[in-house]
């Protein structure tokens, strides 16, 4: 297990690094504006891309070399090249209907933070991982993973559900390299490809929806019910 | 042998798709999607025989072939047939020849991908598979490119994504756990997960398989987490909401079942089957309420998915021998009728050209035929005698009542007679009531390949209801055993 034995620098990097994508994801939490979203989304996606790096460095894993690099290029640039392209052929900038504020949307956030924390806390302690960064991975993962359906569930826009569900993946590959750096190569590839497809297919979705249902907000969708 | 068969298999419906687009020509596309339909339950019933002396690993060890897996495929394939041969008459009676090539494309790499989920021996991969087949459904169920059916498509993906990644979360965290025993760097194959279960952290192990039941639960359609599935088995063409319901849930169920048999050997199979029994009853509550008050004729199919698949999860909670065959029989049955139910509804759609309960009225006079095979299908899918989902029904309650799960024996039973009454209650409507206005009277004709399918399903079907045959009995009796599949 890499994160009960790892010297206090290597801790540190991992810590910090864990901590800035997480702000990351509640900068995106507390702002309206699509394109904030969007660097949010490519900043955190680079932090990623070093985190990977660090692992592979301290570690000993020089495959995660490879893995920052595709990460970085392919979460860090060619999927926010997509998304901008989805924003740039709609006509919104910003969500519209907040019906919770970006601020209170922060402080629940900050609530499914300290739950996961608990959780986390709960796991290394069974683990006899208490004092390590592998709390703080598992917190940041499972955060992630709520503040991303947070996104998912008080925002309307399809972009910003678009990028909520990019989040719920980029908090499990961060933990996920720190967790489990060994996890074979071939499926961090896939899943990465896997996101390019998915990013795609919500490309032509976004396009069919403006053609077929004239908006791109969920508030729009109440046809089908019951 | 198991090899070749297991290449033709997946060969087929892939080479089907890249003929479909490279070909375009609609009358070309329907006879390819037909033949690799026919390859792949012509191999598929062999394979189901063979896997008994299994399981057989091909391909480096990323694909095994397993008598639970094969169940499935062959469930899979026997839906693609006869959701191929229904398309031919549902398809041209919608007339978009031109984008039909398309349609057919999709339809096969979505037949591909959940062929290969079922097969597939790394829970990575499997959950690649099941990835891919949300991806190429959506394009089905948008089809018809009208708001209900985007609208349909993108709650589709969005919810079933979302799903889908707190499944990943579950997968990276068995990996986790399953580190602490085979070292930072293995191959997490469905067996050496379950190995090095008994020595995993197992408050860990409940924390990752809870996020796989309700990530795998979501493409299962469980409630609460099954909002997706009416919308999209509505408004996706007739024979796509056969194959969603018949057999992409199956393949996503099998996923819950293998992680199953991890977290019993890992000790934590009580909670796990606790909280599955939840999930399944809730479900056949949901589905009850929404079915006794539909007024839409393919949700009313679709909720009764949501009910079928609750009761799999509760044979698949309560264990046992008689509750893991019970669940197994009950996806072939569950498959081969709501193929037919939903070709009875794809039907009734087109020639009434609604999809309201209340405009199609006269069903057993305009259709004696076709109209008496759906509500044989009806009466069947109740979990009526003499049909197959009687028997399969009747043996999960009997393990829940054996395997001190009365409480949810009990409630099952008595949803079930709700859904009974509500369900047959429209179609009572349907062929009894009349209704002074003429457009409520259909027009149009079927063609038999829109009335041949319905045939296929509903004989098997009532065959499998007066006798279970020895060897099936026999195959998914091993089946259990090789799970482990009792508490």
């Amino acid at each position: 297990m890499l994160a009960a034995n790892l010297d206090p620098v290597a801790s540190s990097i991992f810590s910090m690094l864990a901590i800035v994508s997480l702000v990351l994801a509640f900068v995106m939490l507390g702002s309206r504006w699509l394109n904030n979203y969007l660097y949010a989304f490519a900043a955190e996606s680079w932090v990623i891309a070093a985190l990977s790096a660090a692992v592979g460095y301290y570690g000993g894993y020089p495959e995660l070399y490879l893995v920052a690099g595709l990460t970085g290029f392919f979460r860090g640039l060619f999927l926010p090249y997509l998304v901008w392209r989805i924003i740039r052929r709609l006509d919104v900038a910003r969500e519209i209907h907040v019906f919770v504020q970006p601020s209170s949307t922060l402080v629940l956030g900050a609530l499914c933070a300290v739950f996961t924390l608990t959780v986390a806390y709960r796991i290394g302690e069974s683990l006899g991982l208490a004092n390590t960064v592998a709390v703080l991975a598992l917190t940041v993962m499972l955060s992630m993973k709520l503040i991303g359906f947070l996104m998912l569930a008080v925002r309307h826009e399809a972009l910003s559900q678009i990028l909520g569900l990019l989040i719920l993946e980029n908090g499990i590959f961060l933990g996920a390299q720190i967790l489990v750096p060994g996890m074979p190569m071939l499926i961090e590839i896939v899943i990465l490809f896997d996101l390019l497809i998915v990013v795609a297919c919500f490309g032509v979705l976004v396009r069919y929806l403006v053609t077929h249902v004239g908006s791109t907000s969920s508030l729009k969708l109440k046809r089908l019910v019951g | 042998m198991d090899a070749a068969l297991l290449s033709i298999v997946m060969a087929a419906p892939l080479a089907a798709a890249i003929l479909c687009a490279a070909v375009r020509a609609p009358r070309v596309c329907e006879a390819v999607n037909l033949i690799a339909a026919g390859l792949g339950f012509v191999c598929a019933v062999p394979l189901a025989v063979i896997s008994r002396n299994g399981p057989f690993f091909h391909w480096g060890g990323y694909v095994i072939l397993d008598m639970t897996g094969a169940w499935v495929l062959l469930c899979a394939a026997i839906v693609y047939l006869l959701a191929a041969i229904y398309s031919v008459g549902y398809m041209r009676m919608l007339g978009h020849d031109g984008k039909l090539w398309g349609y057919y494309a999709l339809f096969a790499g979505f037949a591909l991908t959940i062929f290969a989920s079922t097969v597939m021996n790394n829970a990575g991969l499997y959950w690649i598979a099941i990835e891919l087949t949300t991806l190429v459904s959506t394009f089905l169920v948008g089809f018809e490119r009208v708001a209900e059916s985007m609208e349909a498509a993108w709650k589709y993906i969005i919810i079933v994504s979302a799903g889908i990644s707190i499944a990943l979360l579950g997968t990276v965290l068995f990996y986790w756990a399953g580190s602490f025993v085979l070292g930072p760097t293995y191959d997490m194959t469905w067996s050496a997960l379950r190995d090095a279960a008994p020595r995993m952290n197992r408050e860990l192990v409940i924390l990752s398989f809870l996020l796989v039941l309700v990530g795998y639960g979501t493409k299962v359609g469980l409630a609460p987490m099954h909002t997706w599935l009416p919308d999209a088995h509505s408004e996706a063409p007739a024979p796509i909401s056969a194959m969603l319901s018949g057999a992409l849930l199956n393949g996503a169920m099998l996923g819950i079942i293998r992680y199953l048999e991890i977290a019993d050997t890992a000790g934590a199979g009580a909670l796990a089957r606790d909280v599955l029994a939840g999930f399944g009853m809730f479900s056949l509550l949901v589905g009850a309420l929404f079915i006794v008050r539909q007024t839409g004729i393919k949700r009313l199919m679709a909720y009764s998915s949501v009910e079928h698949m609750g009761v799999i999860a509760l044979g698949v909670a309560f264990g046992g021998i008689l509750g893991t065959v019970g669940a197994f029989y009950h996806m072939l049955n569950h498959s081969l009728n709501k193929s037919l139910m939903f070709f009875g509804a794809g039907n009734a759609m087109r020639v009434y050209g609604t999809k309201r309960i209340n405009r199609i009225r006269a069903v057993g006079e305009k259709f004696p035929v076709s109209g008496a095979l759906w509500l044989a299908g009806a009466v069947a899918i109740t979990g009526a005698p003499p049909f197959g989902l009687f028997l399969s029904e009747f043996v999960i309650l009997r393990a829940g009542f054996q395997q001190s799960f009365s409480w949810a024996a009990s409630a099952m039973l008595v949803l079930l007679i709700v859904i009974f009454i509500g369900f047959l209650n429209h179609f009572r409507a349907m062929y009894f009531e009349r209704d002074p206005r003429p457009d409520a009277i259909g027009t149009g004709v079927l063609s038999a390949w829109c009335v041949t399918p319905m045939w296929l399903a509903a004989m098997p079907l009532l065959l499998l209801g007066v006798w279970w045959p020895a060897p099936i009995w026999d195959h998914l009796v091993a089946a259990t055993r090789a799970i482990g599949g009792s508490p």
